[in-house]
């Protein structure tokens, strides 16, 4: 039983709780991308953003851009493994508002109390399709901390942008733990068929 | 022998690093259609219709499919009959992968090991990867360029068994250790395993098998029964495409195996991700290039 979700950015609390795990969003608006170093700018050297993130998706990005004549253009933006920025989250949803953090390989269960306890998700983004991530970005807005690029904070715009799978919703499920779950119920009888028991 | 232009070479490891990132393997896309006709799971196969989406926008824009440009590797083959001078092969590899990365261009991937410094280049000490091997009764210069991604090469295991442990052991390590990597490889793709060997030839060796044309078998019918059994096992477990949940969680299992010593049994797996990219650059001696997969 999957919903599928049409969303605009920024999101409001009610819009989060609607999601539950297992459902597919799509979305326009404006997507932040963050990844290690912008956030240990951030939580650990005490930067603050200069830009409010209230509402909004922040993805674990890895973008190839360029600068031509002072304007940022996209070349590549895919995205990148999320459990290295776990500790992170908590502060991006409990500090400073954000609502729905996208990637890959899911997050750990102090992300999911956050997201619990104040209305977020996490999206799971279909990795190595860099290709279609980039074409649904319609603009690069602006970067702030821009002497980090490329692990700056970017401000994108994008256009029906997914299909995210809601991985952590915002009632405490994780299918990523989930589907770990079901495979190691699943295993001592993988295993008498493998003759390995 | 002179008269051969190196940079012949050169433009061939140049273009296959690029078609390689741009252009997804006849066999892969074949494969992908497969499981996506098998897969029951709605998310699931929203995730391969996001997939065939990318691979589109990466044909029809020629670009890269995937940002993760990878660490470069050329298995190249050499003909008895091809006049052949392999430091200069060596040195056109080194070229063609750096003109790739500043030219085409796309990030480099390949780091200082201590100081994390990237120069951009995909080049350094011991990069590109290369592998020779040497064939008789051809005239052909055979370089198979493979990008090895972060994602899934992050998620390799060696491990030496002793004799004692049998068939076994090595087999449940296998699906273990693919269990294990969860949804960091980007699955469904396919799970090469090296058997036998030393302990650096067993990870070669799973190097290799991830290069096959996806779901050819092996030629040995005792390896391609394991491959089978394996590859059953690995999607019984339900872990789906991007460990979300489905029926497909590799698209093939694919073995190598080297004679090892009598005390020992060597097992290597290395996982490939979805897109299982490579692409093949044949050079004649009168400097005909054909590219492949």
């Amino acid at each position: 039983m999957s919903t599928t979700h049409h969303l605009t950015s920024p999101f409001s609390e009610a819009d989060i709780r609607a999601l539950h795990a297992g459902d597919v969003v799509y979305f326009d608006g404006p997507l932040f991308g963050i990844r290690d170093l912008t956030q240990i700018y951030i939580f650990d050297q005490g930067h603050t953003p200069p830009v409010s993130l209230e509402g909004m998706p922040c993805i674990h990005t890895a973008p190839s851009l360029r600068n031509v004549d002072g304007k940022w253009e996209k070349i590549c933006v895919g995205t990148t493994t999320s459990t290295r920025m776990d500790r992170f989250t908590p502060g991006l949803i409990g500090t400073y508002g954000v609502r729905a953090i996208i990637g890959k390989g899911g997050l750990y269960q102090g992300s999911l109390d956050a997201m619990r306890m104040y209305g977020a998700v996490y999206l799971a983004i279909v990795g190595g399709a860099a290709a279609l991530e980039t074409e649904q970005i319609e603009e690069v807005e602006a970067v702030y901390f821009e002497h980090l690029h490329p692990e700056a904070l970017y401000r994108f715009r994008v256009k029906n942008f997914g299909p995210l799978t809601v991985a952590m919703d915002s009632h405490g499920r994780h299918l990523y733990d989930e589907v770990a779950e079901e495979a190691k119920r699943r295993l001592p009888d993988i295993y008498a068929k493998l003759g390995v028991a | 022998m002179s008269s051969f232009d190196y940079r012949i070479v050169e433009e061939a490891a140049k273009q296959s690093y690029i078609k390689a990132l741009c252009d997804l393997p006849p066999d892969v896309r074949v494969a992908l259609h497969k499981a996506h006709d098998r897969e029951t799971v709605p998310t699931a196969r929203a995730i391969f219709e996001a997939m065939f989406k990318a691979i589109d926008i990466a044909d029809q824009k020629k670009t890269l499919l995937c940002q993760d440009t990878g660490l470069p590797i050329y298995k190249v083959r050499v003909g008895s009959r091809f006049p052949w001078n392999g430091a200069a092969i060596k040195n056109c590899l080194y070229e063609g992968a750096r003109r790739a990365t500043q030219e085409f261009p796309f990030r480099s991937s390949s780091t200082h090991t201590i100081t994390r410094v990237n120069p951009q280049t995909s080049v350094g000490p011991g990069l590109p990867v290369i592998y020779w091997d040497f064939v008789e009764d051809s005239d052909a210069l055979d370089i198979l360029m493979v990008p090895k991604g972060s994602g899934s090469e992050n998620m390799s295991k060696m491990q030496m068994f002793y004799p004692q442990h049998g068939i076994k052991a090595v087999k449940k390590f296998i699906l273990d250790t693919v269990v294990e990597s969860a949804a960091n490889p980007c699955p469904p793709g396919v799970i090469g395993v090296g058997l036998g060997g030393t302990s650096d030839l067993v990870m070669r060796l799973a190097k290799d098998a991830i290069c096959r044309p996806v779901g050819q078998r092996h030629p040995d019918p005792q390896i391609a029964e394991m491959e089978e059994e394996l590859e059953e096992a690995i999607n019984a477990t339900g872990r789906g495409p991007m460990g979300l949940g489905g029926d497909v969680s590799c698209l093939a299992v694919h073995i190598e195996y080297a004679y090892t010593h009598i005390t020992q049994n060597p097992v290597a797996v290395n996982t490939q991700c979805w897109p299982a990219r490579r692409a093949r650059a044949v050079i004649l001696p009168d400097g005909t290039t054909t590219y492949g997969y």
